[in-house]
C-alpha cells in the first residue's frame, strides 16, 4: 500500500477532516463509531482512510458498543478512538467508566452540538464540558482538550493520543460544530516532526507481572492481551493483580491512585495560553472557539486602554487552578464567556475566589460576539 | 484454598481463585469446565485466547480462567470482544456470559455481532433468571413464572435463543445442557477452530434463585433437564425450548462463511487498487 | 490393564450431590466426613463397580473430581 499516513502539506479543510488525520497522524489503528451531527464527517474521513491503511473502521449499531469495542481494542494494542457528539456521549458514559477503571488508554471526540438532549444537532455549544469529567458514576479524573481552531483539531487529537497513552486514561477531545465544519488553513508536519508517545511496557516477566501495579507514576505498565501475560481486568473494584477486591482498604488505594495519577500531575498535562497578562486589569478567561471572540475583543480592550488579558484553557480537565490562580490573583475582575448556561464558570470561580467573576453565556449556534465580551471587559474595569 | 492442589486442568485456570464463588450445584461450574477441558483436549495455545465476560453471575467465569481475561460492562461482552478480533484476528474472544447479559441488556449487540459474522466464540448460559441480582424474570425465563419482578406470574414470552442468533447469521449455532457435559465439550472444541460466530446455548440450573423459586432441589434441576431434552438435528426455529416439558438440542448451523475480518481485508484490497 | 481411579479434592467440594445421583453404577455415596465448609463429601462406596466413565469428573461443578491413572505400588 503506498497511501500515506501523514499527510505532509498544506490544506484547506474543515475540523472534522483535521481531527480524523490527526487520529492517523498519531498511529491510531481502531477506530468505531456511529454517525451523529456533526462528527460524522470524522467517520467518513476514517472510513475512506482506514482501509487504504490497513487499520480497522468499524461502524457500530450504536455509541455504547463503540467505545466498548473501543476498549477491547486498546487492549489488543491499538490506539484506538471514537468521534461522537452529546448524545453520544451520553450513551457513552458507563464504558467511560470501564475505562478509568480498567486504565484503558483511548481518546473520545465530542463535537458538541445545542442540548440538551436532541437539541440543537447541527449547532455549536459548549454544553459538555462538564459531562465529560462528571458524567461517568463515582469518582473519576479524565483529561479533556479543547481546540480552537482546525489546525488545533489535528495537534490536539495527537496530543490526546499521546497524553492517553501516557497516563492510561481515556482523554476528551472536545471540539464543536463551528469548529468541526468550518474550513481554515491546515498545516500537517513531516511524520519525523510530530512526537508520538504510546504506553509504557512491561520489564518483568508474565510470571512477576501485576497488571494494576504501579511506581511513582501512579501509572501500570500497560501488557496487551496476546503477549503471553494472561492478566485478567475487571470492571470491579480490584488488586494489583487486578482480581476482584471490594474490600475498603482496596477500594481507598485503587480510586485515590487511579484520580492521583492525574491529579498529582496537573501541572505537566495541562496546556494553556496567555496573551497580554504581564500586565492585566481584567482577565477573560475562554476555550475553544469562544476563545477567538475573546481574542478579539481583548485587542480592542488594549485599543480603548483597557489593561485586558485573555487566559485560554487548552486543557479543561483536569483544571489548571494554580496556573489560573497566579494570573488572576492580580487582576481586578475575571469575565468568563462560554456557549453555555455556565459550565466551567464555576471551576474559574473556585479557582479565583475572591476576585470577582463577570459571566457571559451563550446558547443558540454562534460564540459571543467580540463587542459582548468587550462590554464585560469594560464592566469590569469601571 | 490454602492447601496447594494438584489438578490436571490448574495450566487453564487461575487455582489461586478457587473454589470459585458459585453456588452449589450451580451449572456454571460446570460451564467453566467444560471449556478448560476443551483448551486442554485441544492443547490450545492460551496467548490465542482472551476470555471475556458481562456482568452476572456467568461475567465472573473470566475471573477463573489462565488465559487473558477481560470483565466488561453489563451487555458489553460482545462489542469489546468485536475490538478484540477485529484488531488482532490472531486471538479468538471466547465470550461466556448469561441469558440476561447477552440477550436483554446486549441484545442488540448479540444480533449485529452475529450478523457481522465476528470471529468469537459465545458460550450463553441460559439458568432462565437473573440470577446475580436474586432471581427476577428475563428474556428467557417462560411465561407465568413467579419471581420478585413477576410475584403474580411473569407477563412476558421468551426468546429462542438459538433462532434468534441463527436468523441473525451466525454460522455455529447449537444447544446443549449442562447435563450433556461430552456434547457441551464437543461443541466448545468445534467452536475454538471455527472462524466466525459460533454460538451454544447451554441450559443452566440457578440452584439458589430459579431452582429455590420454583421449589426445584438441584438434582430436581439437573434431572429435569436429562429427562426432557431430545436431541434433533431440525431447523433453529423449530428448536422447541419448554423447560420442563421439552427442550430440544443439538447442533443447529454449522455453515462457512467469510468473517468480518475477512471482508475488512478484501475491502482493503479493493480500494487499495 | 489399570483403569483411572476417581480421585475427590475434598476442600473443594459444595455438596451439590450431582457425583453420587448421576454416577452410572451408584459407586459414590454421601459420607459423614466434612470439609473445612461444612460440606458432606462424597465417598466411593462401591469403587469396584466404577467403570472409569468419568462422569462424575465432568459433571462435578466445582473440579473436585479428578480421573487420576492409577500407579503400580
Amino acid at each position: 500500500m503506498n497511501e500515506p499516513g501523514v499527510l505532509t502539506g498544506s490544506h484547506f479543510t474543515h475540523g472534522d477532516w483535521a481531527c480524523a488525520e490527526g487520529a492517523i497522524a498519531a498511529g491510531c489503528g481502531y477506530f468505531a463509531a456511529y454517525p451523529i451531527t456533526p462528527a460524522t464527517e470524522i467517520s467518513e474521513r476514517i472510513a475512506t482512510r482506514f482501509p487504504l491503511l490497513g487499520r480497522r473502521f468499524v461502524q457500530f449499531e450504536d455509541e455504547i458498543g463503540a467505545i466498548a469495542s473501543v476498549i477491547g481494542a486498546s487492549f489488543s494494542g491499538m490506539k484506538s478512538m471514537t468521534a461522537t457528539s452529546g448524545p453520544g456521549l451520553s450513551l457513552m458514559l458507563e464504558n467511560i467508566g470501564l475505562a478509568v477503571m480498567t486504565e484503558a488508554p483511548c481518546v473520545i471526540v465530542n463535537v458538541m452540538r445545542g442540548g440538551p438532549s436532541t437539541g440543537q444537532p447541527t449547532m455549536g455549544a459548549q454544553g459538555d464540558v462538564m459531562q465529560c469529567k462528571w458524567g461517568a458514576h463515582g469518582d473519576t479524573e479524565i483529561i479533556a482538550l479543547a481546540p480552537q481552531s482546525v489546525q488545533e483539531n489535528f495537534d490536539l487529537t495527537v496530543k490526546a493520543f499521546n497524553l492517553s497513552e501516557t497516563y492510561r486514561t481515556p482523554v476528551f477531545l472536545l471540539s464543536d460544530a463551528n469548529i468541526g465544519h468550518m474550513y481554515e488553513k491546515l498545516v500537517i508536519p513531516e511524520e519525523e516532526k510530530i512526537e508520538i508517545l504510546s504506553r509504557k511496557k512491561p520489564l518483568v516477566s508474565p510470571g512477576d507481572y501485576k497488571p494494576y501495579m504501579a511506581d511513582e507514576s501512579l501509572v501500570p505498565p500497560m501488557a496487551c492481551f496476546g503477549e503471553g501475560y494472561r492478566f485478567y481486568s475487571t470492571g470491579l473494584t480490584h488488586d494489583e493483580l487486578g482480581y476482584p477486591n471490594m474490600g475498603v482498604d482496596a477500594q481507598d488505594k485503587l480510586v485515590r491512585r487511579l484520580c492521583d495519577k492525574i491529579r498529582v500531575n496537573t501541572d505537566k498535562i495541562t496546556l494553556t495560553e496567555e496573551t497580554y497578562t504581564e500586565d492585566c486589569d481584567v482577565l477573560v478567561v475562554a476555550y475553544g472557539v469562544t476563545a477567538r471572540s475573546a481574542a478579539s475583543a481583548v485587542q480592542k480592550a488594549r485599543k480603548e486602554g483597557i489593561k485586558a488579558g485573555l487566559f485560554r484553557l487548552i486543557t479543561l480537565w483536569p483544571f489548571p487552578e494554580k496556573k489560573l490562580w497566579e494570573t488572576a490573583s492580580k487582576v481586578k475582575g475575571v469575565v468568563v464567556s462560554e456557549m453555555n448556561y455556565g459550565q466551567l464558570v464555576r471551576e474559574v470561580e473556585r479557582a479565583v475566589k475572591p476576585v470577582p467573576v463577570e459571566f457571559l453565556g451563550k446558547l443558540g449556534e454562534n460564540p459571543p460576539s467580540p463587542n459582548e465580551i468587550l462590554a464585560k471587559i469594560r464592566r469590569l474595569d469601571q | 484454598m490454602t492447601e496447594h492442589i494438584e489438578h490436571y486442568l490448574a495450566k487453564y485456570l487461575r487455582m489461586d481463585r478457587l473454589p470459585h464463588i458459585w453456588c452449589s450445584g450451580c451449572g456454571l461450574g460446570i460451564i467453566l469446565k467444560s471449556y478448560v477441558q476443551a483448551l486442554y483436549e485441544l492443547d490450545y495455545d492460551l496467548d490465542k485466547i482472551v476470555t471475556v465476560s458481562g456482568i452476572g453471575c456467568a461475567g465472573r467465569a473470566s475471573g477463573y480462567v489462565n488465559t487473558d481475561a477481560f470483565h466488561t460492562t453489563h451487555g458489553r461482552a460482545l462489542p469489546f470482544a468485536t475490538g478484540i478480533s477485529v484488531s488482532n484476528p490472531e486471538l479468538k474472544p471466547v465470550v461466556i456470559s448469561g441469558d440476561g447479559d447477552l440477550f436483554a441488556i446486549g441484545g442488540n449487540h448479540l444480533i449485529h455481532a452475529a450478523r457481522r459474522n465476528i470471529n468469537m466464540l459465545v458460550i450463553c448460559s441460559n439458568n432462565f433468571n437473573y440470577g446475580m441480582t436474586g432471581a427476577q424474570y428475563g428474556p428467557t425465563t417462560p411465561p407465568d413464572i413467579r419471581t420478585p419482578t413477576s410475584p403474580y406470574g411473569n407477563t412476558e414470552n421468551p426468546f429462542n435463543l438459538v433462532s434468534l442468533v441463527a436468523s441473525s447469521g451466525a454460522t455455529m449455532v447449537s444447544r446443549w445442557t449442562v447435563y450433556h457435559v461430552h456434547q457441551l465439550k464437543n461443541s466448545i472444541k468445534k467452536g475454538l477452530q471455527k472462524k466466525g460466530f459460533s454460538f451454544i446455548e447451554v441450559l443452566s440450573p440457578c440452584t439458589t434463585g430459579y431452582g429455590r423459586l420454583n421449589k426445584m432441589s438441584p438434582i430436581d434441576m439437573m434431572r429435569d433437564l436429562k429427562e426432557t431434552s431430545r436431541i434433533r438435528k431440525v431447523n433453529p426455529t423449530e428448536a422447541t425450548i419448554e423447560p420442563g416439558r421439552e427442550v430440544i438440542l443439538g447442533d443447529f448451523v454449522d455453515v462457512e462463511k467469510p468473517t468480518y475480518s475477512d471482508v475488512l481485508d478484501q475491502v482493503s484490497r479493493r480500494a487499495s487498487i | 490393564m489399570s483403569k483411572p481411579k476417581v480421585k475427590i479434592t475434598k476442600s473443594l467440594c459444595k455438596g451439590c450431590g450431582y457425583c453420587i445421583e448421576f454416577c452410572p453404577n451408584k459407586v459414590l455415596e454421601s459420607s459423614d466426613e466434612l470439609n473445612e465448609k461444612g460440606v458432606q463429601v462424597p465417598a466411593l462406596a462401591h469403587e469396584d463397580k466404577c467403570t472409569s466413565c468419568g462422569f462424575c469428573a465432568l459433571i462435578c461443578p466445582d473440579f473436585a473430581i479428578t480421573m487420576e491413572e492409577k500407579t503400580d505400588e
